[in-house]
């Protein structure tokens, strides 16, 4: 048992320690900041960090009010029954979709019959799709975890339903609402699949104006570099830099998830 | 089966005189689901006094306590049959306002449950529902409850630090407190002392002792010499029927009913 969790950890270590040997040479300033040139074999992958960045932000405005509204309603209003069980269901089932099912149901949805087109937008709600059933979960249990005795101590007072939820119920599980969403948010950075047929191009002469604009985006610029590049050794160095920002992106993101955590778990306690 | 003894009923039904009718049950049965709870209770409780319901765990003390601010409507499936009359209105008329009626009729739980709040916010807590945002009105609403829950003297310089800080017995003083910030004119107490030492449950006794004339207080207990002890009347429970509702001092000295005084005496439960 405790020879696997050792080797489990010695491979995620070899995978992030030659990431990071072999990523932080092309790790300059231009690189971070400069635009791709000669089709990704030299320059730097600004627009490519830019790109991702607005599909997360894109992400987190759809999915996380929807994702909690929706679990709001799932666990304190909906009469638990034969249709809130259903319904839980169809959600974990939602989860395990391949995610290039989501891509090709977002290509379908929202580039061709809504008519966003292949754009951050279509990106976003594509991804929003994929993380929303991790984030309806997450801010169940967060719900669930805020005992029955203050809901029922702040309806004795006289306090509305709502009111309930909104003074009494809700600051306590907001914390780990957030977190479970950022993590899942910060998987759905790192997605190649969904993007592909939705918002991603490999190389855009300017960054996007609006969300109808394509955007380039880590995932796809590693996967492009990686296996479409015609001269692939060539730009091996920009394979790995890209790889370590995008590792470090969604480590930072996990990383600043369990912050809140931290943070909050000081300030309420019961 | 229902008795409400003669000494303390007029033909009518009513309490004697010189005591008003605060909370009238008539004919009340209740449902959890398929099960039946409460059976035909049908009693008046007096308006400004200490009224104790006791009885074995799972006799529908607790239920019937909990029907009078309508916290039973949070539970799926259960259903209520009957009326019950506060200050001569059926709370469970459609148009009531629940809200209102819970701002009427306060209550303490059996844990004390604290907001994981600053004291001085869980007091206010049942004030800002009902949209008092000044902060000297807050203040002073905040002080007056805690003076009458007796915490004031033990709080007054840390209202700003968590309820969870507190000990048991404060806890509980403090759940009184915000209770009564609402002014209530029925305070529902359900095993207030259940969890407390013996020190803090005297504290809570003497606290209902002082209340006894401002608020009606219904106190569930478990405890045969708190009833005696608090209480000025006693209703005892058993199997979801109520046996005999009368003066304290009466039921504990000359109940009209067996299993009255085979459960006081403690042959049973």
């Amino acid at each position: 048992m405790r020879m696997v969790t050792y080797f489990i950890v010695a491979v995620i270590a070899y995978i992030i320690a030659d990431i990071i040997w072999k990523g932080v040479p092309a790790l300059t300033w231009d690189f971070v900041t400069g635009a791709p040139r000669e089709s990704g074999a030299a320059g730097g992958i600004f627009p490519v960090i830019v790109g991702t960045f607005y599909l997360m932000v894109g992400t987190i405005a759809v999915a996380l009010p929807l994702g909690m509204a929706s679990a709001i309603y799932l666990s304190e209003y909906a009469r638990q029954g034969r249709f809130t069980h259903a319904i839980r269901l169809a959600i974990i089932t939602l989860a395990g979709v391949p995610s290039i099912v989501f891509g090709l149901f977002g290509l379908g949805l929202f580039v061709l019959f809504f008519g966003f087109g292949a754009s951050i937008l279509s990106g976003s709600l594509t991804l929003a799709c994929m993380v929303l059933p991790t984030i309806i979960v997450a801010s169940e249990e967060a719900l669930r975890a805020v005992p029955q005795y203050l809901r029922e101590g702040s309806l004795a007072l006289g306090a509305g339903k709502w009111q309930t939820i909104q003074k009494n119920v809700l600051p306590y599980a907001i914390p780990g609402m957030i977190t479970g969403s950022v993590l899942s948010i910060g998987r759905a950075a790192g997605e190649t699949a969904p993007i592909l047929l939705t918002a991603a191009a490999f190389y855009l002469p300017n960054l996007p104006r609006s969300v109808f604009d394509q955007c380039m985006a880590l995932p796809y610029h590693l996967y492009v570099l990686a296996t479409q590049h015609p001269d692939a050794a060539k730009v091996r160095p920009m394979q790995y830099g890209t790889a370590l920002v995008l590792v470090a992106l969604v480590m930072g993101v996990n990383f600043g998830a369990i912050l809140i955590r931290v943070h909050f778990r000081k300030k309420y306690k019961w | 089966m229902v008795i409400a003894n003669a000494t303390y009923t007029d033909s009518s039904g009513g309490l004697a005189a010189g005591l008003q009718t605060k909370v009238r049950a008539t004919g009340l049965n209740f449902y959890y689901g398929p099960v039946q709870a409460l059976h035909g209770i049908s009693f008046d409780i007096p308006a400004k006094q200490v009224t104790a319901l006791i009885g074995p765990s799972g006799c529908g003390k607790s239920t019937f306590l909990r029907t009078l601010n309508r916290m039973n409507d949070i539970i799926d499936g259960t259903r209520i049959e009957g009326t019950i009359l506060i200050d001569e209105k059926n709370i469970y008329a459609p148009e009531t306002d629940v809200v209102a009626l819970r701002r009427r009729v306060g209550m303490v739980f059996q844990k004390s449950n604290p907001f994981p709040k600053s004291l001085f916010d869980n007091v206010a807590y049942g004030p800002r529902i009902f949209g008092t945002k000044d902060r000297v009105r807050l203040t002073e609403i905040v002080e007056r409850s805690l003076i009458r829950a007796g915490l004031w003297e033990e709080v007054k310089d840390r209202l700003r630090v968590s309820a969870m800080d507190l000990s048991g017995g404060q806890q509980q003083r403090l759940c009184i407190a915000r209770a009564l910030a609402i002014d209530p004119d029925i305070l529902l107490m359900d095993e207030p002392a259940s969890a407390l030492d013996p020190l803090s449950t005297a504290r809570i006794e003497d606290l209902i002792g002082e209340l006894r004339r401002n608020y009606t207080i219904i106190i569930v207990t478990h405890n045969m010499q708190q009833a005696a002890r608090v209480s000025d009347f006693t209703a005892f429970f058993y199997e979801g029927h109520l046996i005999e509702f009368d003066d304290t001092e009466k039921m504990f000295t000359k109940p009209a009913q067996k299993k009255t005084e085979d459960y006081i005496t403690g042959r049973f439960g």
